[in-house]
């Protein structure tokens, strides 16, 4: 268990850390590879919840409940919302529908800039050694052993940085009016044309085709 | 501030003291409790089958299931083995894999609910739920993360997946219909499940299942009330609960997801055999589950006066007789009350529900600093229920302004 371990204040890897990092970060790289090369958008979105949820699993690895547990209530309801989308707005949840590109050219620099941002990971890691990026215990343990984690974010979040949370508040309810009013904005009146085929005269009779040909009769 | 330090006082032995010391005894006492939960739900689940189809035929005066068995109590067992000798369909037009992945989606977040529950122990005084078995100190509950609420929370949104998926995946229209209706209905409702959730964890100061159970096992108000969740929090984040929750298990009125007249099945109506009974499980036993949070969170839990005999014994007694009850409230709800139209739905959950939970929340935040700083209880109190009408009639004004001017614009002269 992660929080016995920070609890002890002890800080070395342990071997059932070292197999969960392993399972979980492999899942992580297969579900993130499955969001760029499934065929199908609503299975690219699955690879993503995957990848997700992998990512939470890392987070408990490392002893972090709480960003573990809000990692898979955001995303995964995040997702739902992204997938309906899909269906419903985009109406794009078959393969034939992805066939042609709508950005031209973003896959050269796409690779240019994970190859960019990879190089500059690795020269990181020359220059200040591994301990500033990877999640070593020694980086990322507890600031106090005392407590669990959510008391010390809670406490942190409501002192030391309440003004960025409280700006972040205010970012997310302009967020929430602006979604509002640009879903209400008005839009123009259509009325919706009558079928031409309303016109013709109903029949009953099935050897009288003038009702399936309206617009043949009006004619 | 007295809040925040309410909330570390409890900190010093987090979680159960079994897993302070991991041997292979305490895996093996892990293990049993994993077992012993996995049969309970699955008996449970299989007791409430019969138990709602029993109840609602004597509430129409029917005679119900009643040929396997005494009092036919077999009959979900003699359904269950029919289910799994049928035929399995798959569609041709459906999406294989993940039409195959989809019951079992819907079916292990209904499980996985169930480890944070404090099912049995003694908590009476101060005995903080502790059983000893093997020799081992430890809680009647498979296991107490510190982030025990937030696991529910998660598990709930893990949820929505399988039944959007099985509707999608099913590649014909009445299912897609029941799923897309399910994703929004359950996202809508989550909303004010978790603020409600939320006044709980305000009032009892932890996350933590086990902490919250404990916490409402103390003395209560006068010393003859319980000290449980629906009076700490006055009663309404419980009724809330009770609404948000129905309509989370799209149990009647709120089962608009498989409305018949409308959807066929909703979104199994392409699945046969064993996997539709996996996703009938899924659903009762989301009900048994749901049952157990609201114990949980609002009724003590396992907590309860110890009459005779062992201490333990009597939590489980008292769990099970109080998670009954809810299962009789669904079921009565299912027999009583005809399903809402879509509009109320989500009236009722984004209108209604959201703003209340939010504003009772901050009420009982209120309160609580109020006696924490020595102010006038009922000063406060008068002035905030003049906020809460303030507010009310404000939101009520807005959403009386939207609805007049959409009218306007959309159908102008």
């Amino acid at each position: 268990m992660p929080e016995a371990v920070l609890l002890g204040g002890e800080q070395t890897t342990t071997a059932v850390e070292w197999v969960v990092f392993i399972i979980a970060a492999t899942t992580t790289l297969l579900g993130s590879f499955g969001v760029i090369m499934a065929r199908n958008p609503v299975h690219a979105a699955l690879s993503l919840v995957g990848s997700l949820f992998s990512v939470a699993v890392l987070f408990l690895n490392q002893g972090a409940e709480f960003l573990a547990a809000v990692q898979v209530i955001v995303y995964t309801g995040a997702i739902v919302i992204l997938i309906l989308f899909v269906l419903m707005l985009l109406g794009i949840d078959t393969e034939e529908d992805l066939e042609d590109e709508p950005l031209r050219g973003q896959m050269p620099v796409a690779v240019g800039i994970g190859v960019l941002l990879t190089a500059s990971v690795f020269a990181l890691t020359q220059l200040v050694g591994f301990d500033v990026v990877t999640g070593t215990p020694e980086v990322t343990a507890a600031i106090r052993d005392d407590m669990p984690n959510i008391n010390q974010i809670g406490r942190l979040l409501f002192t030391d940085f309440v003004v960025a949370t409280q700006l972040a508040g205010v970012m997310l309810t302009v967020a929430v009016v602006g979604a509002v009013v640009m879903a209400r904005r008005p839009r123009e009146y259509q009325p919706i044309p009558e079928p031409e085929s309303m016109d013709a005269p109903l029949s009953l009779d099935p050897t009288d085709q003038g009702a399936d040909n309206g617009a043949e009769v009006a004619d | 501030m007295s809040l925040l330090v309410t909330g570390s006082a409890i900190v010093a032995q987090q979680g159960d003291p079994l897993l302070f010391d991991v041997d292979l005894t305490a895996v093996g006492i892990v293990v049993g409790k994993v077992l012993v939960i996995f049969a309970f739900l699955l008996v449970a689940t299989m007791f409430m089958v019969w138990f709602e189809r029993k109840l609602i035929s004597d509430m129409q005066n029917r005679i119900g299931p009643n040929l396997a068995g005494p009092f036919g109590i077999l009959q979900t067992l003699a359904d269950g083995i029919k289910f799994f000798f049928k035929e399995d369909l798959i569609p041709d037009r459906a999406q294989r894999r993940v039409f195959i992945l989809a019951p079992f989606l819907s079916f292990v977040p209904a499980f996985l609910l169930f480890v944070v529950i404090p099912f049995g122990g003694d908590f009476n005084d101060g005995n903080a739920g502790v059983v000893t078995i093997f020799g081992r100190e430890t809680f009647l509950q498979v296991a107490d993360p510190p982030i025990g609420v937030l696991f529910i929370l998660a598990m709930s949104s893990l949820a929505v997946y399988g039944a959007m998926l099985a509707g999608w995946s099913s590649g014909s229209k009445y299912p897609l219909l029941g799923s897309v209706r399910q994703s929004a209905q359950m996202i809508s409702y989550e909303a004010a499940m978790g603020l409600a959730i939320i006044a709980v964890v305000v009032k009892t100061g932890s996350l933590s299942t086990h902490d919250i159970v404990v916490t409402q096992a103390g003395e209560g108000l006068g010393g003859i009330l319980p000290n449980w969740g629906v009076l700490l929090t006055l009663g309404v984040p419980f009724v809330i609960f009770v609404i948000a929750a129905t309509a989370e298990l799209n149990r009647p009125p709120f089962d608009l997801v498989e409305a018949e007249q409308e959807l066929v099945g909703g979104f199994h109506t392409e699945y046969s055999s064993i996997r539709f009974a996996l996703f009938f499980l899924a659903e009762f036993m989301n009900t048994v589950t749901m049952s157990a949070i609201f114990v949980t969170l609002f009724l003590g839990g396992p907590a309860g006066p110890v009459l005779f005999g062992p201490g333990w014994l009597w939590g489980i007694i008292w769990f099970a007789l109080k998670v009954f009850v809810f299962l009789f409230m669904f079921v009565w709800f299912r027999a009583t009350l005809p399903r809402l139209r879509y509009d109320q739905l989500m009236d009722l959950g984004w209108k209604v529900l959201i703003p209340l939970s939010l504003g009772w929340i901050l009420l009982l935040v209120a309160l609580d600093l109020a006696q924490d700083q020595n102010w006038n209880l009922f000063a406060v109190g008068i002035g905030a229920a003049v906020v809460f009408f303030c507010a009310a009639m404000l939101l009520r004004a807005a959403v009386r302004s939207g609805q007049a001017t959409r009218h306007t614009l959309e159908v102008p002269d």
